[in-house]
């Protein structure tokens, strides 16, 4: 088996002496779509952010094969990684379109150019409303271009922090399936969701983090039939999503 | 009063409400990108008026002096910060901008100074010496509190505006000067005197405006120090370098505090710490353009100027006080209506 594209090590991430990551281990391969669920408060959006750069962290975080614990948030988006927050983190006063294009900023014009046409056939919302100021679309519409900013930037390996928090049922199941295309067209992906049912669905492989540790892995059928994790994190029956 | 004097009093008010414009918008932009309230900008102006008038007697200023002694600073203090990522092209980049830079600037404004060669060069080089002062200072000061709380970015600023006041004294002495006028034409319209200088005043601000307004709506850079202070975060996780950003407006600061010292070296005497009330007239603007709205702080600093202009008139002895007090209603509005920010990060 080939090196995973990205190989986390250990990751302990701490606010001041209050750690809330505890020796985390986690491994995306190319390609592949891998979830990482839990309650809130489990340390989800913390990984997250410890491994894009904006938290410190202790451990090790390899990147395409090259350690990257120690390198600035900028160079991460410059190899490959990229964020979709929870909160968006929109350019709220500026256009549709100029968002986007400041998430292929590291990118040549040309290439900037071209993938904006990508983006724009992946979420055609989006070339509706590209001269609308970011601040004024629906939450869906926000969370598209959240992720459509951040596929400017080309990357290997997307992570996205909570997708489908706060919107609409129709809106999750779009957004879901926008995930699974970005993956058949080759983006890996690192999802986590509190909507385990939903991510479950689209994932090759299932992480469970619970109280900053993850206690649980395999894949999305395994954790499907362990019954103490369906009673807590996906409840009996009701909707698909 | 009557309409001459009012007149007299609209065109001064112009004009200096027109340098304060300039100084208020780098207020502005650099608070918008680094949370900065960046005290020190009128030095800027100051030291690049005391530039060209040395230049203008045919003796070399001290200003490439003061670069220089920043430029060491700012190379010891990277060489601190970044001592674990220090890599060839970082060293080379800082001995080429903090160490190359001002001794070539040093070295030609020594060549050039004796031989009085005109206000052009004379201009060209107080803006050369000037602008690197910014990205220097940002570094040294502002960078290492870069995640730091607006009132501790705040402190830092008044630490380095006593900073440089004492090294304004130390590099420029107690001495005040005048510069010679871009322009000593002037001309009547009906009772009213209008000098070459106002006009000077009133293009070159104008055009910096157009400049910067084009540079921010047009450019992917000008959008990305936008982004900056639309949503620092959003910023970082698009890959938007902010110490680089940070540089970048104090480069532009000081660029615009440096035009702001040519343009008002005609108009007044400067004294190495003239920049400070400058500055703070500049801020009043700033605050009534609410720290984020470029054309209405463009709009308050003419307020500004022409309050002052109008009080001078009026109560001379206290035109100063008046001026000031102008930021009381507007705070006090703004505290009413403006709804509560908590601040993020």
């Amino acid at each position: 088996m080939s090196a995973p594209l990205l190989d986390v090590r250990d990751l302990s991430v701490a606010y001041g002496r209050a750690e809330v990551v505890h020796n985390v281990s986690i491994q995306v391969t190319q390609g592949a779509l891998v979830t990482v669920i839990g309650a809130n408060g489990a340390g989800k959006t913390t990984l997250l952010n410890a491994l894009m750069g904006l938290l410190g962290a202790r451990g090790a975080i390899t990147f395409r094969g090259r350690p990257i614990a120690n390198v600035p948030l900028e160079a991460r988006v410059q190899q490959g990684l990229c964020l979709v927050p929870e909160r968006r983190e929109l350019f709220a006063d500026m256009p549709v379109e100029d968002n986007l294009l400041l998430g292929g900023i590291r990118r040549s014009r040309a290439e900037r150019n071209q993938t904006l046409e990508q983006v724009f056939s992946q979420f055609p919302r989006l070339k509706e409303r590209r001269r609308q100021l970011a601040g004024t679309l629906s939450g869906g519409e926000r969370q598209m271009l959240a992720m459509g900013r951040a596929l400017m930037a080309r990357p290997t390996l997307l992570m996205l922090d909570e997708p489908s928090l706060g919107l609409a049922p129709r809106i999750v199941r779009d957004i879901f399936q926008i995930l699974t295309e970005l993956r058949a067209s080759g983006v890996s992906i690192l999802l986590v969701e509190q909507n385990a049912r939903a991510a479950l669905q689209v994932a090759d492989y299932a992480y469970v983090m619970e109280l900053g540790a993850i206690t649980t892995q395999g894949s999305p059928a395994e954790i499907a039939q362990d019954s103490r994790l369906v009673e807590s994190y996906l409840g009996l029956g009701g909707n698909d999503y | 009063m009557d309409t001459t004097i009012f007149l007299f009093l609209l065109q001064d008010g112009v004009i200096n409400g027109a340098v304060y414009a300039l100084v208020a918008i780098a207020l502005v932009l650099v608070f918008a990108v680094t949370r900065v309230i960046f005290v020190p900008q009128g030095e800027f102006v100051a030291f690049a008026a005391l530039t060209v008038a040395a230049l203008e007697n045919g003796r070399a200023p001290s200003t490439p002096w003061l670069l220089l002694a920043l430029g060491i600073l700012a190379a010891i203090a990277e060489v601190v910060w970044h001592f674990r990522d220090l890599t060839v092209k970082r060293i080379v980049r800082v001995a080429l901008l903090d160490l190359a830079l001002p001794v070539a600037l040093l070295w030609l404004t020594l060549a050039l100074a004796p031989m009085k060669l005109g206000q052009l060069v004379n201009i060209l080089l107080a803006i050369a010496l000037i602008t690197p002062m910014g990205p220097m200072i940002y570094r040294i000061a502002f960078e290492p509190l870069a995640h730091s709380s607006v009132l501790v970015l705040l402190m830092a600023a008044f630490g380095v505006h006593f900073s440089l006041i004492g090294l304004g004294l130390v590099f420029f002495g107690p001495e005040g000067s005048g510069t010679t006028p871009l322009s000593s034409a002037s001309f009547s319209l009906g009772d009213l005197v209008v000098t070459g200088q106002s006009v000077a005043v009133l293009i070159v601000t104008a055009a910096l405006l157009v400049l910067f307004a084009l540079f921010f709506g047009r450019t992917l850079l000008g959008k990305a120090l936008r982004a900056c202070s639309s949503n620092r975060i959003g910023a970082r996780l698009v890959g938007i370098p902010t110490s680089a950003a940070g540089q970048f407006s104090f480069a532009i600061a000081a660029l615009l505090g440096a035009v702001s010292g040519i343009l008002v070296g005609p108009l007044m005497t400067v004294f190495y710490d003239s920049g400070f009330l400058i500055g703070l007239k500049a801020f009043v603007a700033a605050i009534i353009g609410g720290l984020v709205s470029y054309p209405l702080t463009v709009i308050a600093a003419l307020g500004v100027g022409f309050a002052e202009a109008l009080f001078s008139f009026w109560a001379s002895n206290f035109k100063e006080v008046l001026v000031f007090t102008l930021i009381i209603p507007v705070l006090a509005w703004r505290s009413i209506y403006a709804p509560y920010h908590e601040e993020s990060e």
